[in-house]
């Protein structure tokens, strides 16, 4: 992997649209990720042993860090899934930023196995920031938003 | 050949099966338990999802969030080492109906031999020597007694759905059997939710020798040889060794016969191990483990065949490569499980950080292990931190090779078994082969079983 190469990449990704891509090729693995101000970051790491892998972090996605205020709530997937912001691909989301919610409404979609599972605020509050990107694959604890709360 | 497996496991086997797929080309993805966080598998793998909290339930165990982080991860197989799920039906179950291949052998398989009595009955028609016992469950004092005159004292009672040394009792005669009777249902009952026992002749001072099996599920079937697994602890092993000085050339051909026989017979797919008991020149099926076990290193560095590969190329539908007169036996090997216990204060688990650690290496040394400097060793799942394995041309030669190897593991600053299995390997009972399943009491004169 040389310089040369990585500015065809970028040259590629912005031919493209698009916002993520990953070679790997003997023994180098390369992976060029593009930030929402239009900047790129590049990450090389050796393939063994293998970094760990961040799932599917998109340019909608934006990465809070987890408290500018040290009262935010995380609201946190209970489940590994798929998450999605509304009940159904033509609807609108169940929240957006800045919406008021109650404890027990409804704030999205984990979807797994087939199955949709709602998941529900705990607390009264502000939809301060949304930390995961629709159709994105979560995690287990994985932080999906973060709530302000009342 | 799979694209991309998904290891439901951790610890030592997750590593060893990230390691196979990585030679075979293969992706793989590692799940963790948040407390498995800083796990080296999570490291290893390419990618690592987290589906759920330190308790095993939560997490290991977790069927719907396994199958999920396989689907978001897209992965074609699962392989799930040994433990958990890995002798779970329904678990290959639900992998089968999903589309997902489980890297093992079929549910039928697993629920066949998983039922000790089934197991046993299908030995039976088979011609396979079995201990003697009932032909089905006791399930009246007037039986166990009628039970017990018939195959003659001592006899063991036993829990239908157990194992691990639970729900079991053994007696010497009448006056004692009703009230061991009794114990062994409630205690079977509290431990397995059923309180089902049978009754079978009970073997004093047995030897345990298991057969290592590989089937392809299109009619290659061939054995890897014995290991012999005879010092335990509280039926958990501590030293396997393969060859086995316990038994016969004779012993062997026949034992090794039953072993291939047992799999046919049941039309096993992929690799498990038959379990048979030995008292002196007598041979009996004990059971079946319809998975990979943690002491496979050990034949896999006397047949030099890799066994996790072995099981992805059979459950990718490919046929083996040998027939029996192909694989070759060279030399001996023996395996050392290295635990955070403290052997003086009971064998109580240690967990901890690992401030420094030491792996031995030279001729003749393989090391699997999941541990780092600066590991911390979460106190929520099993103690082994390393298999040392040694192997050399003759048995002398692996033990004092072991010695060494011993000698040089550093894990500080915790407590591990270390010195333990160095006294047993010093000791000149367990080099003459003088032993059976109660040898480690000698050890602890008061205290144990």
């Amino acid at each position: 992997m040389n310089i040369k190469k990585i500015q065809e990449l970028i040259q590629l990704m912005a031919d493209n649209d698009l916002s993520e891509i990953e070679i790997e090729t003997e023994g180098t693995r390369i992976r060029l990720i593009k930030k929402p101000a239009g900047g790129v970051e590049y990450q090389m790491a050796p393939v063994m042993p293998a970094a760990r892998e961040v799932l599917a972090a998109s340019a909608d996605a934006g990465q809070k860090p987890a408290d500018e205020k040290s009262n935010l709530i995380e609201v946190k997937s209970p489940m590994v899934g798929t998450f999605y912001r509304s009940a159904a691909p033509d609807d609108s989301p169940y929240v957006q930023i800045g919406d008021m919610v109650r404890k027990g409404d409804v704030l999205c979609i984990v979807e797994a196995m087939k199955l949709m599972n709602e998941v529900k605020s705990e607390v009264d509050g502000k939809i301060a920031s949304i930390s995961v990107g629709n159709a994105e694959a979560v995690e287990f604890g994985q932080t999906i938003f973060l709530v302000e709360p009342a | 050949m799979f694209r991309k497996i998904l290891i439901a496991n951790r610890g030592e086997i997750a590593l060893r099966i990230i390691r196979a797929c990585r030679e075979l080309g293969i992706r793989t993805v590692a799940v963790h338990s948040e407390a498995d966080e800083s796990s080296l598998h999570t490291r290893f793998a390419d990618e690592a999802v987290c589906i759920g909290k330190a308790m095993a339930s939560s997490s290991y165990l977790n069927i719907p969030n396994l199958i999920s982080a396989a689907e978001i991860t897209d992965v074609e197989a699962i392989h799930p080492g040994y433990g958990f799920l890995a002798e779970d039906a329904h678990f290959a179950e639900i992998c089968e109906s999903c589309n997902i291949v489980f890297i093992g052998p079929t549910p039928e398989n697993i629920r066949l031999m998983g039922d000790k009595m089934t197991a046993k009955e299908r030995m039976v028609k088979a011609g396979i020597p079995v201990i003697p016992g009932s032909k089905g469950l006791i399930e009246s004092k007037e039986a166990a007694l009628t039970e017990a005159k018939k195959i003659g004292y001592p006899v063991i009672i036993k829990a239908s759905a157990g194992g691990g040394g639970k729900g079991m009792r053994v007696c010497h005669n009448d006056v004692r059997l009703i009230g061991a009777f009794m114990t062994a249902q409630s205690e079977a009952e509290a431990a397995f939710g059923s309180s089902a026992v049978y009754m079978e002749k009970y073997v004093d001072s047995p030897r345990h020798v298991e057969f290592q099996i590989l089937a392809d599920g299109a009619g290659g079937v061939v054995h890897l040889g014995e290991r012999d697994c005879t010092i335990q602890r509280r039926h958990q092993k501590l030293i396997e060794e393969s060859p086995s000085i316990a038994i016969t050339g004779g012993m062997r051909k026949k034992m090794a016969e039953a072993a291939v026989h047992c799999a046919e017979t049941v039309g096993y797919r992929g690799a498990g191990t038959v379990e048979f008991l030995v008292k002196g020149e007598k041979f009996y099926f004990m059971e079946m483990n319809t998975r990979i076990q943690v002491e496979h290193p050990v034949t896999e560095m006397v047949t030099g065949i890799d066994l996790v590969q072995a099981q992805i190329k059979i459950a990718a539908g490919q046929k083996l490569p040998y027939k029996q007169k192909d694989i070759r036996f060279e030399g001996c090997a023996i395996e050392c499980r290295i635990n955070a216990e403290d052997p003086e204060n009971d064998f109580c688990p240690c967990p901890g950080k690992i401030e420094s650690l030491y792996v031995p290496g030279g001729r003749g040394i393989r090391v699997d292990t999941h541990v780092y400097s600066g590991y911390t060793i979460p106190p929520f799942y099993d103690s082994m931190i390393a298999k040392l394995i040694s192997h050399a041309p003759t048995r002398e030669e692996a033990i004092r090779i072991m010695l060494r190897a011993l000698d040089e593991f550093v894990a500080a600053p915790i407590k591990t078994t270390v010195d333990f299995h160095r006294k047993i390997l010093m000791d000149s009972d367990f080099k003459n082969g003088k032993i059976s399943t109660h040898y480690i009491e000698k050890f602890f004169p008061k205290n144990e079983n």
